[in-house]
């Protein structure tokens, strides 16, 4: 993966920007704050936590994807005010719900070419264990 | 056209001629050929020979370098602008602004648009996302249509089976369709036992990437019941929508940003003096069948969450009061990105002429057509008669 997307620490977190100009946050991480084009946005650690707000799953590889099928897919809203586009580790849509309380967790891919595991974000039921 | 500049009015711009080359797959026929054909048939029916065009933009997102030109070239008729056009499912509706602008200003009498495409196999690879988005396998195209579907059926009182029905309609419509992909009715039944793609979505409820042309001649208008080109309008995203069809990782927590669609549809309601209310005929991008609904939101054929009760009451059905994609929509057609907008705008000089045969909107008057996809780009064209 992208190096600067994700802390690797014991509980991850995502890098993303705080925008000085007009205080919004933003991911990835950016120079400029993609929303009002200001220069200088400040990198944070955003929220491991938040709230899932749409979901699916994807039941067939996409291009360029080497890792198992179904996974859980879809879009997690943290307390920044900033929704994010994410993996989920629940690739049975029936077992989640609006709302439902989420974790940041890491998780493998598959390999890349020269045969090293690949970790990428994924958000988990925070209920679960 | 008047071109003492001291005086230079805005040209009216007509559609003087139309062509295609079906859509669907085509093993052994190249992405030139099927551009010769749309292009001569666009040509033959304008009327327009060798020398009587001055400029040509070429739509297209998968063709190569100088595609467009390797179309004209085959014909002999180069020398003139020829350029190729890029803006993801609206590609053809980017060209045309373009062309329009360029007659309406003055600058050429006559302009050659077309689209060609030859798309790939299966889930497109788009090299719109980064190594890193596939590695995580982000870049699932149809999970971000599933969203959208999602968020529509959470925050409306469309179903699955409203889903269903615009796929029915859609393909009722294109059996009438010689240029279609898929010429065969489905049942409700039969599209919701097609296995899931992406939960709510099935697989007959997206469209299939293929391959066609499609071509238009625009010119500084001339004749007094020809089709008028009233609007076309190319918009792109304002950023902060997280489902937005630029397809971001992350976006803003509130709903209140516009779309590419809506700002597109306003554009050219503005531009043409035309209103919603005044369409009699639409085509417009169901790239999934919930993408249609959407469309129907955002270019104001319905109120916000009135998109299930015009599904409900046939409205947009041939015979109803506003048929939505009577060519059988690109659920029937399959989608050749660069070609596909055009696609639309055949269909619809079609209906404003009254030839469209078993497809025949009675009385057609008003047309708009829609595509949105990549960018994120929208756009949007009026047509009248």
């Amino acid at each position: 993966m992208r190096t600067g997307l994700f802390t690797e620490a014991e509980e991850p977190h995502l890098l993303g920007g705080h925008c000085v100009a007009c205080g919004r946050h933003h991911f990835p991480r950016a120079e400029i704050c993609p929303y009002c084009s200001a220069d200088g946005a400040r990198p944070v650690e955003l929220s491991a936590t938040g709230h899932l707000w749409a979901w699916t799953a994807v039941t067939a590889p996409p291009p360029g994807y080497r890792g198992e099928v179904p996974y859980g897919f879809g879009v997690v809203e943290l307390p920044e005010g900033i929704r994010v586009v994410t993996r989920l580790t629940e690739a049975d849509p029936s077992r989640l719900r609006t709302g439902q309380p989420m974790r940041l967790v890491l998780v493998p891919v598959g390999e890349d070419d020269d045969g090293r595991a690949v970790v990428t974000y994924a958000f988990s039921p925070a209920d679960e264990p | 056209m008047n071109r003492d500049l001291g005086a230079r009015t805005m040209s009216t711009v007509e559609v003087a001629g139309v062509g295609l080359h079906p859509f669907g797959r085509f093993d052994d026929v190249s992405i030139t050929d099927m551009g010769v054909t749309a292009v001569r048939a666009a040509l033959a029916d304008a009327g327009v020979g060798p020398g009587g065009f001055q400029a040509a933009f070429c739509a297209t997102a998968y063709g190569g370098v100088a595609s467009g030109h390797k179309v004209l070239g085959r014909l002999g008729m180069t020398g003139m602008p020829i350029v190729d056009v890029e803006a993801g499912c609206a590609s053809g509706g980017a060209a045309l602004m373009l062309a329009a602008s360029a007659i309406r200003s003055g600058e050429h009498d006559t302009v050659v648009v077309f689209g060609i495409e030859k798309m790939p196999k299966g889930i497109i690879r788009s090299s719109f996302f980064e190594p890193w988005q596939e590695a995580g396998g982000l870049a699932a195209t149809p999970a971000y249509f599933a969203l959208r579907a999602q968020r529509l059926m959470q925050t409306s009182s469309v179903t699955k089976d409203h889903l269903a029905a615009v796929v029915v309609k859609n393909r009722r419509h294109g059996a009438h369709n010689p240029d279609a992909m898929f010429r065969s009715e489905v049942d409700a039944d039969a599209v919701l036992a097609s296995r899931v793609v992406c939960e709510p979505l099935h697989l007959w409820m997206l469209c299939t990437p293929n391959e066609g042309a499609a071509a238009v001649v625009l010119r500084a208008a001339r004749a007094t019941d020809g089709v008028r080109l009233a609007a076309a309008v190319l918009r792109s995203h304002i950023p902060g929508s997280v489902l937005s069809e630029s397809t971001p990782m992350a976006g803003l927590a509130h709903d209140s940003v516009p779309t590419p669609s809506a700002l597109a549809a306003n554009t050219a309601y503005e531009a043409s003096g035309v209103g919603p209310e005044d369409l009699d005929v639409v085509e417009c991008q169901d790239t999934d069948a919930a993408r249609e609904l959407l469309s129907y939101e955002e270019l104001g054929l319905c109120p916000p969450g009135g998109a299930a009760d015009l599904v409900e009451q046939g409205t947009t059905e041939l015979g109803g009061r506003l048929p939505v994609n009577p060519s059988g929509g690109l659920l029937s057609k399959g989608e050749p990105l660069g070609a596909s907008a055009l696609g639309q705008v055949v269909e619809l000089v079609h209906q404003l002429r009254g030839d469209a045969g078993a497809r025949q909107v009675d009385g057609a008057r008003v047309a708009l057509s829609h595509t949105v996809g990549r960018g994120a780009n929208a756009g949007v064209v009026v047509l009248t008669r």
